[in-house]
């Protein structure tokens, strides 16, 4: 296969190559939306290729196509100048596909080498020694008897493309690879993808992340609804004319203005410490926070760190003994002893991370979920649903934050899961909270609705509002927070203001530099 | 001391039956379905088994017997969880009362007969030491094997690759398809092989230990194995154990009696019950435990690459 060796010039020398994977007029439906349509695409021996989309754009189904996992309805995929009918995943690996999945399809309960071993024919025991070696060679440490649940979840990944490449696979499908590492895990992982375009390995890395993109890849073939709407020489480009033909317009900014806070605290965690119920969670250790009124501010931290676990105590889900009742508090009153239902009478809020099941319930439809949480607002009359009241008030959520979807009637399942999260957004913001906490607010938004969402957000900071976003997005919280502070490994950083905060050294927050500094601070005082 | 002997041999003749169908049950649960028919699949197992013993006399062909009926009832109940995608618990509910309805019906003609015992097998040497010899290496073959067995799958969950995969796709299915495995053909069968311990422990109650058909002689066994392999946390050596700890449960009734104290029959035979309750409740209340060691997606309907 002469292929090979033509890739190890990569970049420059790979448009003439003849391709190693194309896709001609390719399209797969569901239900009710073409998730694919037409989608042309062709990637030589050695390429970094882009695919470059926002949410929903219709990625993930065309890499799901190429791997095997979903079938196309029509189009034609080439694979070595053949055409091929891509079954399974097995099938895909054996023609040397492999895949990094974003969602890692890694088992908490086995070791690496088990469940490298589980993708190969190889015994656990043989496979250690090849996977030191391949970790060596390209960059990605990972101890092969390390439980994954014991793992980081940069060292997830590196056992992940350790899997990839044990196949020596001709194509490695990345999707979006940098949205779980901080960003001192970037460079390392950009530099093992180069290594493997150098030995001829094509790399169709996704993302939306146009700096990323610039930095890494060759060519990008840009998705906006289903459609390809340009394949482009990316060091033609600027991140200015790429986000432009992902969005279709301009990126709308927010504007804001200074904050006001209020003097007296309305949310306090005091010197918490909570042991986890779930054996795979986070520890949190001496918590400290304070939110005033009239303030954001962010939680940034690469997810994992104890996000999840930080805002279950906020929301009351995980409560805490009668003892510890006044490690949190509401308004100044003693409340770590309370449930979810009796914080949200003190005027607490809160916008879960998940949106089906715990924000919504997928079964019932707009009025129902909308009911969970409004129903102090008038709509249940003397023990009855009082259900125009209702129905105006999930009409009034949907049209003020453009939720598409076919009415209030509608399933919450049936949304996309950017359109029920600006559902739940706008009615946990129409409870008017005297506090709102807002766990990953616009994951898996689009960037117009993220923005519309963002700039909610500073509105009702400015009525007065108490706001903490919990979030993996660093641009997200320098866009919004008045305040910054950074979880690790259950730490929370030193509050760092908005004008201060860069992303060095967040970024060095979140591999846990302040707690270098508080022990060189303690050894000073000493 | 022959009291004694009798009381070994009555706990590991117990403890046989509950120990294999354990076992199939933890395969099927550490695939991640839960098959609540157990108590049917024992009592279809048992009834064919004693059918076959008296028409055929051959004790090995009926316990094979028993345990192919089991494994095509299991067969009938993995068809309705995971290709039609049925609720796991009432399926296995409505399989397990077919199950128990089956076995009354083919076993009426057979009602209150008997048949003579499975053939004991004395171990040489380890038969002849005192009270320990004939209470625990005089017995029918399947009671030394079923250990043999049971070390065998610790091995295998433990070291083999066949193990390695029955955990994942119990841990999480939708990665196990992604890594190319057909987890539906996995649970199928891992349930199947479930099915057949159970009827294989079935057959054996009626053609080894009771030898005496009546309708209902499972007598609620199939339950207590359910909630044996809760107890056990889903792991092989703990199955063993609590599998000894049951049997010797089971015959608690004939302890008390020999030990001169006056009790109720109806409160002795229930002991066993009660203890399985007990138990879970004790160690439901470790959740953390549970959570390490049960399959993620016990019970759960998989509905394949959605």
């Amino acid at each position: 296969m002469k292929t090979e060796l033509i890739g190890s010039k990569s970049g420059a020398g790979a448009s003439c190559a003849p391709p190693l994977l194309e896709l001609a007029g390719v399209t797969k439906s569901f239900a009710t939306t073409v998730a694919n349509d037409d989608i042309s695409l062709s990637i030589a021996p050695g390429e970094i290729h882009a695919i470059l989309g926002e949410n929903g754009a219709g990625k993930s189904t065309l890499m799901k196509m190429i791997y095997g996992v979903l079938a196309p309805d029509s189009g034609r995929i080439r694979w070595q100048g053949e055409d091929v009918l891509m079954r399974n995943p097995a099938q895909a690996r054996s023609l040397g596909i492999g895949m990094v999945f974003q969602h890692f399809s890694l088992f908490e309960t086995l070791t690496v080498a088990e469940n490298i071993s589980l993708s190969t024919s190889q015994s656990a025991a043989k496979l250690s020694p090849r996977i030191a070696e391949i970790g060596n060679r390209f960059g990605l440490p990972v101890d092969p008897s390390a439980m994954v649940h014991s793992l980081s979840v940069g060292q997830r990944q590196r056992a992940e493309i350790i899997r990839c490449l044990l196949q020596q696979p001709k194509l490695i499908i990345m999707d979006e690879p940098t949205s779980v590492l901080p960003p001192s895990g970037i460079p390392p992982l950009f530099d093992t993808i180069r290594k493997l375009a150098e030995d001829g390995c094509a790399v169709l890395f996704i993302s939306h992340k146009l700096e990323e993109i610039r930095a890494l890849c060759h060519r990008a073939t840009i998705m906006r609804a289903g459609k390809v709407v340009a394949a482009v020489d990316v060091a033609t480009q600027t991140n200015r004319s790429l986000a432009e033909l992902m969005i279709g317009r301009e990126i709308p900014q927010p504007s804001r203005t200074p904050a006001k806070p209020g003097k007296r605290p309305a949310l306090e965690i005091r010197a918490l410490t909570h042991e986890p119920e779930d054996p795979f969670g986070t520890r949190l250790e001496g918590i400290d926070l304070v939110l005033h009124p009239g303030e954001i501010v962010g939680i940034a931290g690469v997810s994992g760190n104890g996000q999840k676990e930080l805002a279950a105590i906020l929301s009351g889900e995980t409560s805490l003994s009668r003892a510890e009742r006044d490690r949190v508090r509401i308004n100044g009153e003693s409340c770590g002893d309370l449930g979810p239902g009796q914080r949200r009478k003190l005027g607490l809020s809160f916008v879960p991370e998940e949106r089906n099941g715990r924000g919504a319930v997928p079964e019932m439809t707009l009025v129902q979920n909308a009911l969970l949480t409004a129903h102090p607002l008038g709509m249940v009359q003397k023990g009855l649903i009082a259900r125009r009241d209702a129905r105006a008030f999930t009409e009034h959520c949907i049209s003020a934050m453009n939720v598409r979807c076919s009415g209030a009637a509608a399933e919450a399942r049936s949304l996309s899961g950017g359109n029920l999260q600006k559902f739940i957004v706008g009615r946990e913001i129409r409870l008017q909270p005297k506090i709102l906490i807002a766990s990953q607010p616009t994951w898996g938004v689009d960037i117009g609705a993220a923005a519309a969402i963002r700039q909610e957000l500073i509105r009702l900071r400015d009525s007065g509002v108490a706001i903490l976003v919990i979030s993996d997005e660093l641009e997200e919280l320098f866009e919004v927070a008045d305040r910054l502070q950074v979880l690790f490994r259950g730490r929370l950083s030193p509050s760092v203001d908005r004008a201060d905060a860069n992303s060095s050294l967040v970024g060095e927050y979140m591999t846990g530099g302040f707690l270098q500094q508080r022990i060189d601070s303690e050894a000073v005082a000493a | 001391m022959d009291w004694l002997a009798f009381l070994l041999s009555g706990t590991v003749l117990a403890a046989t039956p509950l120990l294999i169908a354990a076992l199939g049950e933890l395969i099927a649960e550490k695939s991640g379905v839960l098959n609540l028919s157990v108590e049917g699949m024992m009592a279809l197992g048992a009834a064919i088994g004693f059918i076959v013993v008296a028409e055929s006399g051959s004790h090995w062909l009926a316990i094979l017997a028993g345990g192919l009926a089991s494994a095509g009832l299991a067969a009938i109940f993995a068809f309705v969880v995971l290709v039609t995608l049925g609720n796991q618990v009432a399926t296995g509910i409505a399989v397990g009362i077919l199950g128990v309805g089956l076995a009354g019906l083919i076993g009426k003609p057979y009602e209150s007969m008997t048949v003579p015992p499975m053939a004991r097998v004395p171990l040489p040497l380890l038969s002849d030491i005192p009270i320990i010899g004939p209470g625990l290496f005089n017995q029918p073959l399947l009671v030394y094997l079923a250990p043999l067995l049971a070390a065998a799958l610790w091995w295998m969950f433990k070291h083999s690759k066949v193990g390695l995969v029955i955990r994942a796709v119990g841990e999480s299915p939708e990665s196990a398809h992604a890594v190319g495995y057909d987890v539906v053909g996995i649970r199928f069968l891992a349930v199947v092989t479930g099915g057949l311990f159970a009827g294989i422990a079935g057959a054996f109650i009626s053609v080894a230990s009771t030898t005496l058909w009546s309708d209902g002689m499972i007598a609620g066994r199939g339950w207590i194995v359910v909630a044996l392999v809760v107890f056990a946390m889903w792991r092989v050596e703990r199955v063993v154990i609590g599998a000894y700890l049951f049997g010797a449960a089971t015959i608690a009734e004939l302890l008390v009696q020999s030990a001169g104290i006056a009790a109720p029959s109806q409160l002795l035979t229930s002991i066993p019950y009660i203890a399985t309750i007990i138990a879970i409740a004790l160690l439901s209340m470790d959740g953390k435990r549970i959570r390490l060691n049960a399959p993620v997606s016990l019970g759960r309907v998989y509905n394949g690459a959605q």
